[in-house]
């Protein structure tokens, strides 16, 4: 369980957004109070296979097939590992409105991503690696958007390219289930029916791994996970 | 809540209880016993369970008719929500749901509070159903369509509309009973939980020590003829020494209501045992196991409940 990463501790330096003492305490009561609805609607039961929950630096993949998954592994997070995790998420989705930027930037302190308009001088990849620096935990879906047919996609390479810059940090699959009966693509009532997220025990890049191999080995840790 | 009866059977339930954690407490001491330590750890799991559903219900009891109807309520839909995350829909099928979890459920249980019989016996079973029907044909996907509205109609029936009528008997008027303590409604709430929890237990005790023929060994490889025989005659003795507590009944009459209880809780089993084995224990199984299992503890209430109202209705000759 011990990685390089192991010696950060939650009183870490805060990052942006954590300025003010007073919008700071409303979203923390924001975050807290939604975490806890997340929960309940979606009656997520939680379970670590041969892993623990730790503050050191993660990066947790998932399989995407809903919009409540990443709003659900945050909220299953205990409240420490919550606040040291960033969701990865949609620009063109969440910065639409006045509430939905909200959440994303100060409640979930998301990383939001332009999906449509990606520079080579501007990876992905190199966004997030710079705004986790070297204490917080990123949550990220490899497959790049939500599943039709329910069934894991092929994962995209942003997830090698993340193992290969930072070796050292964890990479742990985790899978959820039944969410997507809760929420599907295209619906916006939910319907409350139980869920199951489950952490797996974390991977890193092996020395001179193909891609391929990688993001396959990474796909199946999460698949091995639907037991 | 002050007579004398309603003390005596409370008295009597937590003494009873008391006496089983002590003897099962004594057992896990103590394994060299000859018990099967599976079998204690299984009894002592049903205490607990119990000690929960008694204090839950004392509080509810103690809060008045519109607590316990909201109690019910939200079991209800804790067990509508199991039932439904296990058995299988599809994507045509969630506006309905949407509608049956947060309009039909909770109105149904305001019906049952306002005490309008005459709308709640058929709001579910007749109109929720005919919503159900119409709402999937409109979303359009045909596939399975009768096999996926009877999923939901078989959920809302056994789960919400069912259980429902265990609250409901607070609201029955009995004759000679003073309409504004409704001490003695409570008493006859208390007697049917307390008549099938131990229906549920004499069924395994009886099963367990003569126990032959199964009844269906596909569906339930405990569940034999001797366990529901001995369980009916066992709930149907109880109810008439408990005939006291139950206001309308007379001792046979009580014995009568004990015996179809038993069997009733005991189709109740059956019926969740096979929905649990088609699906296969370990789709949602491990997932509802970790919430607990409110339609595990409640199966048996659900089938048993409106019988019993309906006794009730019978025997007191009264409209609800």
């Amino acid at each position: 369980m011990l990685s390089p990463a192991d010696s950060h501790q939650p009183s870490a330096p805060p990052l942006a957004g954590n300025a003010a003492a007073g919008p700071t305490a409303l979203c923390r009561a924001a975050g807290l109070s939604l975490a806890a609805l997340a929960r309940l609607l979606s009656g997520a039961s939680v379970r670590w296979v041969a892993s623990q929950p730790d503050t050191c630096q993660r990066v947790y993949f998932a399989n995407h097939t809903s919009h409540l998954d990443a709003i659900v592994i945050w909220s299953s997070l205990p409240q420490a590992v919550r606040e040291l995790t960033r969701p990865v998420a949609a620009k063109d989705y969440w910065s639409r409105g006045v509430v939905r930027r909200w959440l994303a930037q100060e409640v979930f302190n998301a990383i939001l991503i332009d999906r449509t308009d990606i520079k080579v001088h501007q990876s992905p990849v190199d966004l997030m690696l710079r705004e986790v620096g070297s204490t917080k935990s990123l949550i990220v879906f490899p497959e790049g958007s939500r599943s039709v047919t329910g069934e894991i996609g092929e994962f995209k390479s942003g997830l090698y390219y993340l193992a290969k810059k930072r070796p050292e940090i964890e990479l742990v699959p985790v899978h959820i289930d039944n969410l997507n009966r809760v929420l599907p693509r295209g619906e916006f009532l939910p319907v409350p029916l139980l869920s199951c997220i489950s952490f797996g025990p974390p991977l890193w890049l092996e020395r001179g791994e193909a891609k391929l191999d990688f993001l396959d080995r990474a796909r199946r840790a999460v698949i091995a996970l639907k037991e | 809540m002050n007579d004398i009866r309603t003390i005596a059977l409370i008295t009597g339930v937590l003494t009873l209880l008391t006496a089983a954690t002590a003897v099962g407490q004594f057992l896990k001491r103590h394994p060299d016993r000859g018990l099967d330590p599976a079998a204690v750890n299984t009894f002592n799991l049903r205490l607990r369970g119990w000690w929960i559903m008694c204090t839950v219900l004392a509080a509810a009891f103690w809060l008045g008719t519109t607590a316990t109807v909201v109690l019910f309520g939200l079991v209800s839909f804790w067990a509508l929500r199991e039932f439904i995350t296990l058995t299988p829909t599809r994507k045509g099928d969630h506006r309905a749901l949407f509608w049956v979890f947060f309009l039909f459920t909770p109105l149904h249980y305001v019906l049952v509070g306002l005490n309008r019989y005459d709308i709640f016996s058929v709001f579910l079973p007749v109109y929720a159903t005919l919503f159900v029907l119409a709402r999937v044909a409109f979303a359009g996907d045909y596939k399975r369509f009768l096999e996926r509205t009877a999923k939901i109609q078989a959920g809302l029936v056994v789960c919400v509309y069912c259980l429902s009528f265990a609250p409901a008997l607070l609201q029955i008027q009995i004759a000679g009973a003073a309409p504004a303590g409704r001490s003695a409604n409570f008493r006859l709430l208390f007697f049917l939980i307390l008549l099938v929890q131990f229906a549920d237990c004499m069924q395994y005790v009886w099963s367990r020590m003569l126990g032959r023929r199964l009844v269906a060994p596909t569906v339930s490889s405990n569940r034999t003829w001797e366990g529901l025989l001995g369980s009916a005659t066992s709930t149907a003795l109880l109810a008439a020494v408990l005939w006291w507590a139950a206001p309308p009944f007379e001792p046979w009459q009580a014995a009568l209501a004990g015996f179809v209880i038993a069997i009733m809780g005991f189709a109740g089993g059956m019926t969740m045992s096979a929905i649990k084995r088609d699906r296969g224990v370990k789709d949602y199984g491990t997932l509802v196991v970790g919430h607990g299992g409110v339609l595990d503890r409640i199966d048996s209430m659900c089938f048993a409940a409106p019988v019993f109202y309906h006794i009730t209705l019978l025997v007191a000759g009264a409209a609800p």
